[in-house]
């Protein structure tokens, strides 16, 4: 059973992938896990509606079956990391560091006590477990599930999140008209993204990133028979289709590619080979460029990058649990994995290693500051927190440009409970007022919602990063790979993005100070809306307390090392599990963590609180005292003061006029300019040359007739005039508009160009 | 231009009787499919066309299977005679009584349509007889189907995968144009 | 038997289609016309592939039928709404583009 496997027919004989087919017997039956919420969907599909509950008792009971499986695993994988003993791993691993170990033994070298991954013995080997699904032309295609680090984490958070989301939709969507199938499809939903998530191969990864597209198509067009929703359902699919392409160009490159690395085979789509031969300096290195900036596209539609960000605010119209459960755990986190397990690839392709800024990096710092800048001027909850996603999208994606690859997964996690926590919250608020328009129907909820308020001010601190809640230890970490702060003690990591760690730090202080606002106007001041809002019930409150739980302990995870106080056993366990140390992961380097980068991102967090709140808590309170009713704004605001101020949140509330630009300039500029060309170039350029040859020789004529002397060239000269003018008038006549004619035309010429052909030749 | 030539196609009577049997069968198809396609293209009545479309797709169907690809002969038959026509005439079916009885009103654009016919008659049968001279089908045996299929799902996957895409294109297209609301 | 005997057989069916194609005025004869020039193409695929005793000229017939099949629906649901809209399918009463 216990058997290494290695690319046999590689041209470096026998380079170690890193896979076992060994392990627990959890490690290799992870299929469970996405079968189980498949399952589920069948079931509630088909006997949902005569079951008592609707069917939502079979989603929450299989969504929790998996739950508990995926703990499981992840406790398998815990004891595998440090204690797989396979047959032959002492000499694959021996293999891997003297063939591979160059850049990678360097990269882990200032790591102390991690450098173990490479000593033999201490291996962490993914778990492989494949059957072949058709073969041809001796290219065996598989399914199957790749388990390591990465993706135990995933399958983890991941179903944690949709059991919660389960539970809370038992309440949240009560009574609704398609109560079953919205049930249907959130099962369905969580079993695409485990799909994708234990995906062994490339092909696999590309079906599940499409059926969560699709069910994300379903699911935010929920309440289709309002216009914009279905709009906004529309938007998500098609904006996705367009990074999808990418995907599909990116997958065939790769796997032609690695085809020509492998003697006596034409492709291969698993995951393990990619990326080791990447690793390894095997493929060619154009190849992997384009194959990374198509697989780029694809990320940025999917994980709402800017350029293709703009259904994802959008996609708020769809229930609340739906926004929670896109947005924290699987569709819009499925591209920042995507990058992560082919990380081979990237590293390589965008050349991460080096310290030139890459388009990953570039498109993660951008994505970061405009959806941080875009959450300031919004109204709805909802879309405070989508934009906030997108921002918070942006330092993964960043992260993960500048090689700082643990960080960019440990964000993601801690990501993961708070804005899950968040979204509740927001859906809990709303749910209560009938409404998502914070400065018309919000305002002083924490008095009557305590519950509500309370987890929603810790997700709030978790999100801004401020110690010790999750978001601060992410963040930093983010910080510290971005290897930019020279300041007492230099942060190392796989170069110098100081660009990075400034938009970085930028978006810190912008995330603290929208978040106060949203708080202010959400909890404090007096209430804004109608009728009178209570506190929902026990399953919308007890997931909402799970979360906050969560968001303030899962930074613990993974505590810097050297961290005093703290035992050496505890630090960096999150990296320690996580991080593959393996020849199908690239070699990257890890920063050290810094006390002064630490103190001064707090400090920047400190004061966008400190400013957003001397707004709102100290000015706008006056304000609404002394007008006597409650405010959302100062009336006198520095908008209403100065022009420049004024444009700039006018841009802001237009989104940077990108879906103008989507809309009016690009699908627009082509749809109706088409359709009148075609005519304009009929009536116009045809008709127009037909008919302006003959006026212009009859123009030329008459300039003949009075310039030379008419008795030699007169006669000549007007019937020339005659006959183009009667030519223009004849060859008008073929233009009918009808299609047979034209037809007749075509056939006709086609066919005396031809006899031409045959003559000639 | 060896026109002799290719008339020989019909005589050369020294191959034996399979030969012979097989000139006579091309011979009885191609006749009755030329004049079946001439009737349909030239008949008033359209669900004459329509079954006089049968003739000429049946009559392709014999000479695949005269020329040993049985397989694409028996889709033919399928998919063609055993759907495409039934689409056929559900079209005719539908738009009954939209066309008036005077086509032969229409003289001059007859005259067109003859003068480009003949004309590609002439040139591709020109550049058929000038190019092949007398070159003979003597398949040894049949095409097998499990090779067909073979050589579609390895050599032709792609353009295999790219059909099945247009086809639900297709799908969605004709539902999308055709559906009332 | 020749070569030649089935190419003048779908050069002659071409022709025929091409007529038909032309002179029709019904949409759905035009179709009609459209599948006899198709399967004049399949003929000599066919033909060319028996010659060559291989089977790749029988897989691009075979893609052309499936690709027919395509064409028929999407035209015919063409017709269709040609029919609705102006209540007849005369192809000569269809002359937007007229110059």
């Amino acid at each position: 059973m216990t058997e290494l496997l290695t690319l046999a027919a590689s041209t470096a004989t026998g380079l170690p992938l890193g896979i076992t087919e060994g392990g627990s017997w959890l490690l290799r039956n992870a299929w469970l896990i996405p079968f189980l919420p498949g399952l589920s969907f069948v079931g509630i599909l088909f006997f949902g509606k005569r079951m008592p509950r609707g069917g939502s008792e079979l989603g929450v009971a299989f969504v929790g079956l998996a739950f508990v499986l995926s703990l499981l695993t992840a406790a398998a994988w815990i004891d595998h990391r440090d204690n797989f003993e396979g047959e032959e791993v002492h000499r694959a691993v021996a293999v891997a560091v003297a063939e591979h170990g160059g850049e990678s033994a360097e990269g882990h070298a200032d790591e102390g006590e991690s450098a173990e991954g490479h000593v033999p013995g201490h291996p962490s080997l993914g778990v492989h477990n494949t059957v072949t699904w058709f073969e041809m032309n001796d290219v065996a295609f598989t399914v199957g599930t790749l388990v390591d680090g990465p993706a135990v984490m995933m399958l983890v958070v991941v179903t944690l999140v949709s059991l919660l989301v389960h539970v809370y939709s038992t309440e949240y969507v009560a009574g609704d008209r398609r109560y079953t199938h919205f049930f249907a499809f959130l099962s369905l939903f969580s079993a695409s993204m485990l799909l994708l998530v234990v995906s062994e191969n490339t092909l696999q990864l590309l079906v599940s990133w499409e059926l969560v597209g699709v069910c994300s198509f379903v699911l935010i067009g929920h309440w289709w028979e309002e216009k914009p929703n279905s709009d906004a359902a529309l938007k998500a699919f098609l904006t996705n289709r367009v990074g999808d392409i990418g995907l599909i160009i990116g997958v065939a490159i790769l796997f032609f590619t690695v085809g020509s690395a492998l003697p006596g085979q034409f492709g291969s789509f698993s995951i393990a080979e990619t990326n080791a031969l990447a690793g390894t300096g095997q493929l060619s290195h154009t190849a992997l460029v384009v194959a990374s900036c198509c697989l780029m596209a694809a990320v940025m539609s999917k994980s709402g990058q800017f350029l293709l960000h703009t259904w994802l605010p959008d996609a708020m119209a769809g229930p609340t649990p739906v926004s929670a459960l896109i947005h924290a755990a699987t569709m819009v986190v499925a591209g920042v994995f995507m990058i992560a397990r082919m990380y081979g690839v990237f590293f390589e392709g965008f050349s991460i290693g080096g310290s030139s800024i890459n388009l990953m990096a570039l498109i993660g710092g951008i994505t970061t500051l405009i959806g941080a800048c875009l959450a300031f001027v919004q109204r709805d909850i909802k879309k405070v927190l989508a934009y906030s996603t997108i921002s918070q999208l942006g330092y993964m994606v960043m992260a993960l440009g500048v090689g700082a690859w643990t960080a960019a997964l440990f964000h993601l996690f801690t990501h993961a409970f708070f804005k899950a926590c968040l979204f509740l919250g927001a859906g809990s608020a709303a749910h209560a007022v009938h409404s998502f328009d914070m400065k018309s129907d919000m305002g002083g909820l924490r008095k009557v919602m305590p519950h509500t308020y309370r987890t929603f001010v810790i997700g709030s601190i978790a999100l801004a990063g401020l110690p010790p809640l999750a978001g601060f230890w992410s963040k930093d970490e983010i910080f510290v790979g971005t290897g930019g702060w020279g300041l007492f003690g230099g942060t190392g990591g796989n170069g110098a993005y100081t660009f990075m760690l400034v938009m970085g730090v930028t978006t810190a202080a912008l995330t603290a100070a929208y978040m106060t606002r949203c708080v202010y106007l959400t909890f404090f001041g007096e209430f804004r809306g109608h009728g009178t809002p209570h506190e929902s019930g026990p399953r919308i409150v007890v997931p909402l307390w799970i979360l906050a739980g969560l968001a303030i302990v899962a930074g613990f995870g993974n505590l810097p090392k050297g961290l005093p106080l703290v035992p050496e056993s505890l630090q960096e366990r999150f990296g320690h599990f996580v991080e593959p140390v393996a020849s199908y992961f690239p070699g990257i380097s890890h920063g050290t963590p810094s006390w002064s980068l630490a103190t001064a991102s707090t400090l920047v967090v400190l004061s966008g609180i400190a400013v957003a709140g001397w707004y709102y808590f100290v000015k706008v309170e006056a304000a609404s005292k002394a007008a006597g009713e409650s405010l959302t704004e100062l009336p006198d605001g520095l908008t209403t003061k100065y022009p420049l101020a004024r444009m700039g949140h006018t841009f802001l509330v237009q989104k940077y006029y990108l879906d103008h630009l989507y809309t009016d300039v690009i699908a627009g500029g082509t749809k109706g300019p088409v359709a009148a060309a075609a005519y304009k170039i009929d009536q116009d350029v045809i008709d127009g040359v037909v008919n302006a040859a003959g006026e212009n020789a009859v123009k030329a004529g008459n300039l003949v007739y009075h310039r030379f002397d008419q008795l030699v060239v007169d006669g000549i000269v007007n019937n020339s005039g005659r006959a183009s003018s009667g030519a223009g008038g004849e060859l008008r006549k073929i233009q009918t508009g009808k299609v047979q004619d034209y037809a007749a035309i075509l056939f006709a010429s086609a066919m005396v160009l031809a006899g031409v052909l045959i003559v000639i030749v | 231009m060896t026109v002799p030539a290719a008339l020989q196609g019909l005589d050369p009577l020294t191959g034996g009787d399979v030969v012979v049997a097989q000139n006579i069968a091309f011979g009885i198809l191609s006749v009755v499919m030329v004049v079946a396609a001439l009737r349909m293209v030239t008949t008033r009545n359209v669900v004459h066309a329509a079954l006089y479309l049968v003739i000429v797709l049946a009559g392709a169907a014999g000479i695949f299977i005269l020329l040993g690809a049985e397989f694409v002969g028996v889709t033919q038959v399928l998919v063609y005679i055993g759907a495409i026509v039934v689409l056929f005439l559900f079209g005719i079916m539908l738009t009954r009584g939209a066309l008036g009885e005077d086509e032969e009103a229409n003289t001059e654009k007859r005259r067109m349509a003859t003068l480009v016919g003949v004309l590609v008659l002439v040139v591709t049968g020109g550049a058929v007889l000038d190019s092949f001279g007398d070159t003979a089908v003597n398949r040894s045996a049949p095409s097998l189907t499990a090779e067909i299929g073979d050589t579609i799902f390895s050599q032709y996957i792609v353009p295999f995968e790219a059909v099945s895409v247009l086809l639900l294109a297709a799908l969605i297209g004709a539902i999308v144009v055709a559906r009332t609301d | 038997m020749l070569l030649n005997q089935f190419l003048l057989l779908a050069a002659a069916l071409f022709a025929i289609g091409v007529y038909g194609v032309l002179a029709r005025r019904n949409g759905v004869l035009v179709l009609m016309s459209i599948e006899l020039i198709l399967n004049a193409v399949n003929i000599n695929l066919v033909a060319f592939s028996a010659v060559r005793e291989t089977v790749d000229g029988e897989i691009f017939a075979l893609f052309i039928i499936a690709v027919a099949a395509a064409e028929v629906g999407v035209g015919l649901a063409m017709v269709l709404l040609l029919y609705r809209n102006r209540r007849s399918i005369d192809l000569t009463e269809i002359d937007l583009l007229r110059g």
